[in-house]
């Protein structure tokens, strides 16, 4: 039997090993920094469509993590998502007529901000506003314009089809519409 | 036929004042008014017993599910091109699913048939009627210190489990398989938020650890004074707490997907 001094230090140590754990699971694990925020300041961007980005997604300058999205909000006049980013005080130089780019990490990553450098001599301070942004790219808007511009291209071929009720000019359709991929991602390359 | 329907009838009268006597025992150990200064030290005896004894097991364990779970999920994902996205389902399933389940059959192979069996041992030498006789309560002394001590380490066995288990993800990402060290950790942070998944993971290891002790201790204090008593309760200790932590983490999740 151990004495009951040898048992207090081992439970001891069994809950800073587990307190230990558990900062690690915070701050490591699912990054929360909320308890201890580097110095920031905070910068604003309106954007028309802001996609999948959600608060605490990346800023990124060069592709180096420079801050996290810390507020989105919509502005109730002009229907436009209000981005609030806090940025690390050690970027204080960054020009004001940069542009913010929402971007996608990877076909599959989260949404995160780009900003890109430009030449003016003032810099972002803290509640300035970047003018010159773009949206986020949504994948369905782009497919559903690419399809409008198939359609649109396909239809006067198709036409002169029409009076071929069989199933074969079905299948002669979709190769024709096959072609005019091709051909389209052609003229894009 | 008749006699069918009887004992249907008897079986369900029989578990329905079982679980009566359960519910009443859990009431009179938890509803009474604590003495911190004879109890602590009994409770952190039951700590230590419970759980620091219990750690090895926890971290070898741990360690080992996180480097197959690592090894599992890059097998699968290099298939799509997202083996970047490893660190995300290692932390997200260990830190809701796998750490709090895992942590928690494992104690009650470790911890809760260990209760039983000292419980039910003392009952058949007759150590908690002698207690009745000296005035001590054995509800008091024996039964509650353990309650509560399960209580407290199950929890900190499943935080230990958790980081443990990322860490054999990391060994087998990083160090084996060659993932970017920074996206593995990165990608984490920015999938694994610390109240959804970090502390519902706890709240879930929180309750597993209360109804674990709560069945071992029923076991033990009403098993039958034999040996082969003894065995028997022991055994149901394992089976029932193992069911009971896979059917309440079914119900939990469902409430904790559900936003409460």
């Amino acid at each position: 039997m151990l004495s009951q001094r040898t048992i207090e230090s081992f439970v001891g140590l069994f809950l800073l090993a587990a307190m230990m754990a558990l900062m690690v699971l915070a701050f490591k694990v699912s990054g929360l920094t909320s308890f201890f925020k580097p110095k920031s300041y905070t910068v604003i961007a309106m954007f028309d469509e802001i996609g999948q980005l959600k608060v605490r997604s990346p800023v990124k300058m060069g592709g180096v993590l420079i801050g996290e999205v810390s507020s989105i909000t919509l502005d109730p006049q002009s229907f436009k998502a209000i981005v609030k980013m806090d940025i690390d005080h050690r970027f204080n130089e960054i020009p004001d007529d940069s542009s913010a780019n929402i971007l996608t990490a990877g076909l599959l990553g989260d949404n995160y901000i780009a900003l890109t450098p430009m030449y003016s001599q003032t810099f972002l301070k803290s509640g300035s506003t970047i003018e010159d942004t773009h949206s986020a790219m949504i994948l369905e808007k782009m497919i559903g314009q690419l399809i409008y511009k198939l359609g649109g291209g396909s239809s006067s071929k198709a036409s002169t089809t029409t009076s071929n009720t069989s199933n074969a000019s079905d299948s002669n359709k979709i190769d024709d519409s096959n072609h005019n991929v091709d051909t389209q991602k052609r003229i894009q390359k | 036929m008749s006699m069918d329907v009887a004992a249907l009838g008897r079986w369900g009268i029989d578990s329905l004042r079982e679980l009566g006597r359960a519910g009443l025992l859990l009431l009179r150990v938890v509803f009474r008014l604590p003495d911190f200064k004879k109890g602590f030290p009994l409770v952190m005896q039951q700590v230590y017993a419970e759980g620091v004894l219990s750690l090895l097991i926890i971290v070898v364990s741990g360690l080992f599910i996180g480097m197959v779970v690592a090894l599992q999920g890059y097998h699968t994902l290099v298939k799509f091109g997202a083996a970047q996205q490893l660190g995300p389902l290692v932390a997200l399933s260990v830190t809701r699913e796998l750490g709090p389940v895992v942590t928690a059959l494992l104690f009650a192979g470790r911890a809760g048939s260990a209760v039983t069996a000292e419980i039910g041992l003392m009952k058949a030498t007759e150590q908690l009627s002698s207690m009745e006789m000296m005035a001590v309560d054995p509800l008091r002394r024996v039964i509650a210190p353990r309650l509560w001590g399960g209580f407290i380490s199950m929890p900190l066995l499943a935080i230990i489990f958790n980081t443990v288990a990322i860490y054999g993800a990391y060994l087998v990402g990083v160090k084996w398989l060659g993932l970017d060290a920074g996206a593995f950790w990165s990608n984490m942070q920015t999938s694994v938020d610390f109240h959804l998944d970090v502390i519902n993971g706890l709240i879930k290891s929180v309750v597993f650890g209360l109804v674990i002790v709560w069945i071992a201790l029923y076991q033990g204090y009403y098993a039958e004074p034999t040996s082969a008593g003894i065995a028997n309760a022991t055994t149901r200790t394992v089976v029932y707490s193992s069911l009971a932590t896979l059917g309440l983490d079914f119900v939990l999740t469902a409430m904790m997907i559900g936003g409460w």
